[in-house]
C-alpha cells in the first residue's frame, strides 16, 4: 500500500537514496542542502551503511568515489560554493567511470552569494564545471514527489552507465514541503551495475567489447585493475596514444549520447496548438504551470515545455516545437543559462526565443511570467 | 635480501619505471612489496592508492587494487574504501607535495580519525615531475626552479605534523637505512590506525641538479649523512642536531581505530534504535 508523507525535497532525497540502496555518503555541512547530510548520518547506519562528514568537500566527494569502487551505491550532496570545489573530482568520476550521485541544491551566486535563497545559476556549471571535453546527466525535479523519483533515476543512471549523474535541485524544492506518495519498495525499478562475467585474468576496466558500458568489478574480489585519471587504454593503464585517447574518449560521449533516448524525460502541456512556448525547469516551472492556465483563460494560446533531463539538453525537441509555434519564453532564475540551448535548438527558424530572467533570489512568480507573455504577444 | 616471490606483487609487464636513473622511489617501493610479501598479505585484499607527480605512479606497478587518484586527496578516496570494505588493507602513496602541502587537510583530518590507512609518504623534498618547483618540505636557502634565490620558507616536520594531528603510528626512515625501511614498513603494515610513514627519499634530476648535487650517490649521501637514529638523537644538543633529522619510531599506540568505532558505535546503536 502507498504511503503518502509530508517532506521536504531534501528529505525526498534522502527516502529515496535509501530506497535506492545507496549505503554510502560523503559530504561536508553547506546551506541549503545539510539536511540531507543530516538525514543519511541518521538513516544509513541503520540499514549497515556510513555516512562520513569530511574535512572539505573535495573530500566528501572524494570518500564516495572510493566508496563506490568496492561495489557500493554512494552519494554526496551540495550547493553553490562547494558544487566547485567538487569539480575535479566529477571529472574524475567521468574519467575512471566510477558511478556517482551527486545531489547541488542551488543558491544564490557567484561566490558565497547567497546561501538561503533560491537560484539556477549552477545549470551551466552542472554541465561544463569540471575542466576537459566531457559528457554529464543532470536532472531537474520540479516537485518534492519528482525529487523523490528523479532520485532513484540518477542512482539508476549512475549505475548503467557508470557515470556520475548530477541532481540539480533548487533551495526552493529542497526546503518546501509537499505531500509525496511513497509506494512499496519492491514496485521501484532499482538498477545494479553490471559485474565483469570474464575469468579475472581477462578482466580489463575499460574493456570496449562490452558495449559502450563495461562492467565494473568491485575492489577486493580478485580482479585487481587498475583506475587512473589519466587517458588511459582498455585496461586502465596510462596512455596517450593519440588513437586509444581517440577511442576512449568517443567511446565516453557514446555512452551518454547514444543512450540519451532512454532517459530524454521532459513534460510538455497544452503545447499541440500554443503559439507561445515556455521553457522552465526546477522550481520555477510551477509558476510557468500555473501562468499558461491564465494566459488560456485571456485567450493567449501559452504551452510549456519543461526538460526534466537537463543535460544532455534535448535540442531536437525545441526545434520540433520551434515549427509549430510562434514565440518561445524562456524563464530561468539566472541571467540568462539554458535560454542559449533553446536557441541552439531553435537556430535558423523564425520562432522568436525571449528570455525572462533574474538572479537577486527572488523567485520569478506566474504574474511575471503572465504579463511577460502579454507582452511577448503583444496583447 | 633479495627473494623471487616479491615478483608475485608486481605487475612486471608495466616495468621499466618511468623514474629517472638515481631516483630513490623504486628503493622505496621495493621495500614496501617485501614488507607485504614478508607479512604474506593476500594481494587482492590490498588497496594500493596515490595522489599526482612521481610517487603518484607507484599503484601502477603493483599487482592489487589500485587507484591513481587526483593531487593530494587520495586520503578522501582512503577513506571511503576502507570504511566501505574495512577487510581491505589500504595503503596510500603520497608525496611532500600531496601529503603536506595541497592534501595537508586531508593528512591531518585522516591522522585525526585514526582511520585504517597505512600513508607512506615518499619525502623528496621538491616537485619532481613538474620541473623542480620547492615543496614545503624543501629546505630552507636549497635552490628550486620557482626558489631561484634560495627557498625562504621554512619546512614542515612532518613527523611532529602526523604526531601533532593525532596519528597512532608515526616512524621516519629513509632510502638509504634499508633495514629500518623495511622493519617501519612492515610494522606500519601491522599496525591497526593511521600510520604515518615518512620516508626520505632522493631526486637527483630536479634537486641534486639545483644543489650541487647531481650524482645519485651524492643525493643518497646527503639523505644518509642526515639521517640520525631516534636514541643517538636524544644525546644531540641543539647546534649538532641543525640540518640533521632523526629516523626511527616516533609514535605506536593502540587507539580506538575510526571504522571499528563507528561499526560499534554508531551502527550497532541505530539498529537498535538507541538515539
Amino acid at each position: 500500500m502507498p504511503n503518502i508523507e509530508l517532506m521536504s525535497g531534501n528529505d525526498a532525497v534522502v527516502r529515496a537514496a535509501i530506497m535506492s540502496g545507496c549505503k554510502f555518503y560523503g559530504g561536508y555541512p553547506i546551506t541549503p542542502s545539510s539536511e540531507i547530510a543530516e538525514g543519511m548520518a541518521k538513516e544509513l547506519p541503520k540499514v549497515g551503511g556510513k555516512f562520513i562528514q569530511m574535512e572539505d568537500e573535495i573530500g566528501g566527494i572524494g570518500a564516495a568515489i572510493g566508496a563506490s569502487l568496492t561495489g557500493v551505491k554512494s552519494m554526496t550532496a551540495t550547493s553553490g560554493p562547494g558544487f566547485s570545489l567538487k569539480q575535479e573530482h566529477i571529472g574524475f568520476a567521468v574519467m575512471g567511470e566510477i558511478p556517482i550521485v551527486i545531489v547541488n541544491v542551488m543558491r544564490g551566486g557567484p561566490s558565497t552569494g547567497m546561501p538561503t535563497y533560491p537560484s539556477q545559476g549552477d545549470v551551466m556549471q552542472a554541465r561544463w564545471g569540471t575542466h576537459g571535453d566531457h559528457q554529464i546527466i543532470a536532472l531537474t525535479p520540479c516537485s518534492v514527489q519528482e525529487t523523490f523519483k528523479l532520485t532513484f533515476e540518477a542512482f539508476n543512471l549512475s549505475e548503467m552507465y557508470r557515470t556520475p549523474v548530477i541532481l540539480l535541485t533548487d533551495e526552493i524544492i529542497a526546503h518546501m514541503r509537499e505531500k509525496v506518495i511513497i509506494d512499496d519498495a519492491k514496485n521501484y525499478k532499482i538498477i545494479d551495475r553490471v559485474k565483469p562475467s570474464v575469468r579475472r585474468e581477462q578482466y580489463k576496466p575499460f574493456d570496449s567489447k562490452h558495449g559502450l558500458v563495461p562492467p565494473l568489478a568491485p575492489y577486493g574480489e580478485g580482479y585487481r585493475f587498475h583506475i587512473t585519471g589519466l587517458t588511459h587504454d582498455e585496461t586502465g593503464f596510462p596512455s596517450s596514444d593519440h588513437n586509444t585517447v581517440e577511442k576512449l574518449q568517443k567511446r565516453l560521449r557514446d555512452k551518454i549520447l547514444k543512450n540519451r533516448k532512454n532517459f530524454d524525460w521532459y513534460e510538455e502541456r497544452m503545447v499541440d496548438d500554443a503559439e507561445i512556448i515556455i521553457v522552465a525547469y526546477g522550481s520555477v516551472a510551477r509558476s510557468a504551470m500555473r501562468a499558461i492556465k491564465d494566459a488560456r483563460r485571456e485567450n493567449i494560446k501559452a504551452g510549456l515545455f519543461r526538460p526534466i533531463t537537463l543535460w544532455p539538453f534535448n535540442h531536437e525537441r525545441i526545434k520540433k516545437l520551434s515549427k509549430r509555434c510562434k514565440k518561445f519564453l524562456v524563464t530561468e532564475m539566472n541571467l540568462g543559462q539554458i535560454v542559449g540551448e533553446v536557441e541552439k535548438g531553435a537556430c535558423g527558424v523564425k520562432t522568436k526565443v525571449n528570455f525572462l530572467g533574474r538572479a537577486n533570489g527572488e523567485f520569478i512568480t506566474p504574474t511575471e511570467i503572465l504579463s511577460k507573455i502579454r507582452e511577448v504577444m503583444n496583447v | 635480501m633479495f627473494n623471487e616471490h616479491i615478483f608475485d606483487y608486481l605487475r612486471t609487464d608495466k616495468l621499466p619505471h618511468i623514474w629517472c636513473p638515481g631516483c630513490a622511489h623504486g628503493i622505496i617501493v621495493g621495500s614496501l612489496v617485501r614488507s607485504i610479501e614478508k607479512l604474506k598479505i593476500d594481494k587482492n585484499k590490498i588497496a594500493v592508492l596515490s595522489g599526482i607527480g612521481c610517487s603518484g605512479r607507484t599503484p601502477g606497478y603493483l599487482d592489487m587494487n589500485t587507484l591513481h587518484t587526483t593531487h593530494g586527496r587520495s586520503l578522501t578516496f582512503a577513506t571511503g574504501i576502507k570504511m566501505a570494505k574495512p577487510e581491505l588493507t589500504v595503503i596510500d602513496v603520497m608525496g611532500d607535495g600531496d601529503a603536506v602541502a595541497i592534501g595537508g587537510n586531508h593528512f591531518i583530518h585522516a591522522c585525526r580519525r585514526n582511520i585504517d590507512i597505512k600513508a607512506i609518504i615518499f619525502n623528496n623534498n621538491i616537485y619532481g615531475m613538474t620541473g623542480g618547483q620547492y615543496s614545503p618540505t624543501t629546505p630552507t636557502n636549497y635552490y628550486a626552479s620557482t626558489a631561484p634565490y634560495g627557498n625562504v620558507e621554512t619546512p614542515f616536520d612532518i613527523v611532529k605534523l602526523a604526531k601533532g594531528a593525532g596519528a597512532s603510528f608515526v616512524a621516519r626512515a629513509d632510502a638509504f637505512h634499508i633495514g629500518l625501511l623495511d622493519n617501519v614498513i612492515q610494522k606500519a603494515l601491522s599496525h591497526k590506525g593511521f600510520s604515518v610513514v615518512e620516508v626520505m627519499a632522493t631526486c637527483p634530476t630536479q634537486f641534486g641538479r639545483r644543489n650541487k648535487m647531481k650524482e645519485p650517490y651524492q643525493m643518497l649521501d646527503f639523505v644518509a649523512e642526515r639521517a640520525i637514529s631516534l636514541k643517538k638523537w636524544q644525546e644531540m644538543s641543539e647546534e649538532e642536531r641543525k640540518g640533521k633529522f632523526p629516523i626511527g619510531i616516533f609514535v605506536d599506540e593502540q587507539r580506538e581505530e575510526y571504522v571499528e568505532t563507528y561499526e560499534k558505535n554508531v551502527i550497532e546503536r541505530a539498529k537498535k534504535g538507541d538515539r
